[in-house]
């Protein structure tokens, strides 16, 4: 095991967990965001974090919609746990369509659905506002991405 | 439909098409801000549009494709486009996907960007330092 607070380690034990369930409609875009934000808030973290991870959870929850779900409606399930260290781990889940090739998916300005004007930078912005992103994906089945954020805090 | 967490308001100045947007911006604004400013250019033909967004507070990638499809609609038509007072914010996002490189963007400190790129390499210098 990686010892405490060591740079690269995501492992630390988790001190306080939210889950929350959300319908895949565009207008909880935004309350996924503030959710997410405001429990982190008891890390105190400076505003400058809490604002990328306000982009990265919009970023990975419009995909869920756009996406996994497509033009249906189904369940996006967030879980973050604020751990040790003042690590943030948030996962975000869908059971959507899968992505084919997650490395293709995850490159700058690739997307699949350009005629609705969708930029294909999600993935790149939620990698420069965390510190890692994992992305577990499974065709038919859906989608987890996991975002990690140290916060340094005031 | 659903409550829009971004406004618009869009005003005829002289040639000019101002679309201002005031609040946040996601996949869920875009869509309906879209719409409407596209509808006012296709109605006034005008000679520019500029993106306002001084009071913009929040923005994910889905500006990015609000600001590209303006751009390339305005292109279209002959006319100008560009984009004023983003925040410090709402420009990384801009130069995560080198916006700045194809649509003209006014910062409040003067001509596009180049004032902050400096203050950021000065920072990673003086980061350096330590």
């Amino acid at each position: 095991m990686k010892p405490k607070g060591s740079k690269n380690s995501f492992t630390a034990q988790a001190l306080n967990v939210m889950s929350i369930k959300l319908p895949s409609l565009s207008v909880n875009e935004g309350m996924a965001r503030a959710a997410v934000a405001a429990f982190c808030a008891q890390l105190d973290p400076r505003p400058v974090e809490i604002a990328d991870i306000k982009c990265a959870v919009s970023e990975a929850v419009t995909n869920c919609i756009v996406h996994g779900y497509k033009n249906t409606v189904g369940i996006i399930y967030i879980t973050v746990k604020l751990c040790e260290g003042g690590i943030v781990r948030i996962d975000i889940r869908d059971k959507g369509c899968g992505i084919d090739d997650v490395k293709q998916a995850r490159m700058p300005l690739y997307t699949t659905d350009a005629e609705n004007e969708r930029s294909g930078m999600g993935f790149t912005v939620m990698e420069s506002f965390c510190d890692k992103v994992r992305v577990y994906s499974k065709c038919g089945k859906g989608t987890t991405v996991t975002l990690f954020k140290r916060l340094q805090g005031k | 439909m659903a409550k829009n967490n971004c406004q618009l308001q869009l005003r005829m100045e002289n040639d000019t098409l101002i679309a201002s947007l005031c609040g946040e911006l996601d996949h869920h604004g875009a869509v309906a801000v879209r719409t409407l400013i596209d509808t006012e250019i296709r109605r006034l033909s005008p000679k520019e549009t500029v993106l306002e967004l001084s009071a913009l507070e929040f923005m994910d990638s889905s500006g990015l494709g609000l600001v590209m499809g303006r751009y390339a609609l305005m292109q279209k038509l002959g006319g100008e486009f560009r984009v004023s007072n983003p925040n410090e914010r709402i420009m990384k996002i801009f130069r995560l996907a080198g916006l700045e490189r194809m649509v003209k963007i006014e910062t409040a400190s003067g001509s596009q960007g180049k004032a902050n790129k400096s203050r950021e390499r000065r920072t990673k210098n003086e980061a350096k330092g330590k």
